[in-house]
């Protein structure tokens, strides 16, 4: 079955509502498993101490910001390459949980910043990288909402999502050399030269367990977006509907 | 009374429901914040010292470049006339799309600048400053603004013509507040002074932002 | 419903900018009298339902709007309703949350928001967003805000302009039952509004420069042009 077969929304409403429990069922699951071994197995870090525990949330949630970006990038192509009707309904319910799992990256950075660094935010390059890419998640979220008619905002949001797919490398560069123009990378390094297997699995494992609730979120937002569509459709339909028409003359306004 | 209060009820409810300008103006906001330090360097001790500078800066352009559409919009469907015809001067409803527009644009970056304030590696005492300072200035900006406003729907010219005329007269309003700020974070200079003379600037500014719109909305129809 | 409606225009001169549009344009309207305003487009119609609400002045003449039991000093723009060309409807709001709007603005005591917009065949979109509605479902709704809020004077500009020929008829049936409510009907118009007993005010009869060539009203263009040194 090919993926155009997937531009019927019925089907896809279908197909989603399916598979969807699964995603959230074995990605809770998975989740249990690995935040279980982020906060009891793994051990403390010798440097950082239990704060090292927050890199199992926060590693996994840039991660998954920049995979958010790529499908939405991906999904671009499919609205401006092939017209598929799908992509630009992926790529609309992909831009709030991209921003909301590059939020809580930044959040998590912040927190664990905090105490080596003694202040809630340091302009380090890595994590100025992820700001910018926060605001460009905004700025599509926001450009979605300016346009009214969704197969205009779908092919305009396509366009600027794929400058900003370009563009993002060329930040991440021009960001590395502004920070190291500035003063030399030393703060803070999230990998170490080495990691530890009994700090290594639980972060897989954690990783895995929140693509699996993405996905899920994924879906759930598109059969949103589907429904929203639908009743947007209704709305139309329901204004052109011919009133029955009155028999009785109206009456004026000394009623 | 009542027709006060549903103009600014209908107003914060455009705001802020889905493709109004409350997320777009903090959004603005944001960028300016995120973008300065790249042009001064991520020296934390210095963005610290100019941070409050660099808030005022983009809450002032924000709440600006949000303003340009003020009288605009009712403008285009024609609202602008209906809401003319009433008993009440055209003052009344002036005060209320500026206070509507405050509620729905300049509040929201109010309560995001404890946030942004981090960025800038800003103190508790600033931060605490910095949220009151822009609280009290920003309806100035906001009354300000609306005299620009009246003048980009009455003149059919951008926002650009609006920003020069407008910009230096919102320079006490500048002066003002970054000053307070900064006596919250240098121990001896005193807050109160430039704080008592923000507060004022305010309440003037609401005098005479709202006597200008008015003036110069009555004038497009000569 | 409206007792004792009265509209008197004496003397009236309009002018647009620095142009001269009107001049000595005198008539006096009751309750219950309905006026087709025609002319050439910028023969100053527009200028003129302006003036009628409030929304500009006259350069000369007075203008006297009145009803008995309302505040003697109520001025026109509160008696006055305008059903411009264009629509004021927001929409991101639903039809009832606009008529609603109006209602909480302009105070209305007229018909319900059901009833309005049933007289006018629209009944069936009071829940959706203006936005997705055609330009004759726009023009209805907006002209559902003249019964919802009543006022004693409806000053009309092209009003039946997008509706069709069904409508039309709906819209002219609710004009005259203002009239026999006591209400005063001035519309602006191309077209002829099969509407009884109706006056024609044709603003080409009363041109700012006089008819033997006499200048009546001197606009500031003729004033700058006389001024010019010799």
């Amino acid at each position: 079955m090919g993926i155009l077969d997937y531009a019927n929304p019925t089907r896809v409403m279908r197909f989603s509502r399916a598979v969807k429990p699964w995603f959230l069922g074995l990605g809770l699951i998975t989740l249990a498993v690995g935040l279980y071994g982020a906060f009891v197995t793994a051990p403390a870090d010798y440097q950082q101490g239990e704060t090292i525990r927050i890199m199992y949330l926060h590693v996994p949630m840039a991660w998954l910001a920049m995979m958010a970006y790529s499908m939405m990038a991906l999904s671009a192509i499919g609205t401006l390459g092939f017209k598929h009707p799908m992509a630009d309904v992926s790529a609309k319910a992909l831009a709030p949980i991209g921003a909301t799992f590059t939020a809580i990256c930044l959040i998590t950075g912040s927190l664990w910043g905090k105490p080596m660094w003694n202040t809630w935010w340091v302009w380090d390059a890595r994590l100025t990288s992820v700001l910018i890419l926060f605001l460009v998640y905004l700025g599509i979220i926001a450009l979605w909402q300016a346009i009214e008619e969704p197969i205009k905002a779908g092919k305009v949001t396509a366009i600027i999502t794929l400058v900003g797919a370009i563009n993002l490398p060329i930040i991440k560069f021009s960001v590395d050399w502004w920070y190291t123009l500035h003063q030399p990378a030393s703060v803070f390094r999230v990998d170490g030269p080495t990691i530890y297997p009994a700090m290594l699995y639980p972060l897989l494992i954690c990783a895995a367990g929140f693509t699996l609730v993405f996905f899920y979120l994924h879906f759930a937002a598109m059969e949103n977006e589907l429904k929203r569509r639908r009743i947007r459709a209704m709305q139309m339909r329901a204004a052109r509907r011919v009133a029955p028409e009155q028999p009785t003359l109206p009456q004026g306004s000394t009623a | 009374m009542s027709a006060f209060r549903a103009l600014i009820a209908r107003d914060v409810r455009l705001a802020t429901r889905v493709g109004g300008g409350a997320l777009t103006g903090t959004l603005f906001f944001l960028a300016v914040i995120v973008t300065i330090p790249f042009g001064v360097g991520p020296d934390l001790n210095l963005l610290s010292r100019i941070g409050p500078a660099i808030m005022w800066i983009g809450a002032l352009l924000a709440t600006l470049i949000g303003l340009e559409r003020l009288f605009q919009s009712d403008k285009d469907d024609g609202a602008l006339d209906l809401l003319r015809l009433t008993d009440s001067p055209v003052s009344s409803f002036v005060i209320a799309k500026v206070i509507a527009h405050w509620l729905g644009s300049s509040l929201p970056l109010v309560l995001v600048t404890p946030l942004l304030s981090l960025l800038l590696a800003l103190e508790p005492r600033a931060i605490l400053a910095l949220t009151a300072t822009l609280a009290v200035g920003t309806p100035a900006l906001s009354f300000l603004g609306a005299v620009g406003a009246a003048l980009a729907v009455t003149l059919r010219r951008g926002a650009l013509l609006m920003a020069v005329i407008i910009l230096p007269f919102s320079i006490p309003v500048l002066i003002f507040g970054v000053a307070a700020t900064r006596a919250a974070i240098v121990e001896p200079d005193p807050f109160w002074p430039p704080f008592a003379l923000l507060t004022a600037t305010s309440l003037i500014y609401a005098v005479i932002g709202t006597l200008g719109a008015a003036a110069t909305l009555k004038i497009g129809d000569g | 419903m409206w007792a004792e409606a009265r509209l008197k225009m004496d003397g009236l001169a309009l002018s647009r900018g620095e142009r001269a549009l009107v001049a000595e344009l005198s008539i006096e309207l009751v309750g219950g009298d309905a006026v087709a305003l025609v002319g050439t487009n910028g023969s100053g119609k527009t200028s003129l339902l302006r003036v009628l609400a409030g929304l500009a002045e006259p350069t000369a003449g007075d203008l006297i709007m009145s009803v008995q039991g309302a505040d003697a000093d109520l001025p026109r723009n509160a008696l006055v309703h305008l059903g411009g060309h264009q629509d004021g409807l927001k929409g991101a709001l639903t039809v009832r949350q606009n008529l609603e709007f109006w209602i909480a603005y302009f105070g209305g005591s007229g018909l319900s928001i059901a009833e309005a917009l049933d007289q006018l065949g629209v009944g069936h979109v009071v829940d959706l967003p203006a936005a997705i509605l055609s330009q004759g479902q726009k023009r209805r709704v907006a002209l559902a805000r003249l019964l919802v809020a009543p006022r004693p004077v409806w000053l009309l500009d092209e009003p039946t302009a997008a509706l069709d020929v069904a409508s039309t008829a709906r819209f002219l049936a609710l004009v005259e039952a203002h009239r026999q409510a006591g209400g005063i009907v001035i519309a602006a118009t191309h077209t002829s509004l099969d509407l009884s007993n109706l006056k024609t005010l044709d603003l080409g009869d009363y041109p700012a420069h006089g008819q033997d060539g006499e200048h009546t009203v001197k606009d500031a263009e003729s004033y700058w042009l006389e001024s010019e040194p010799v």
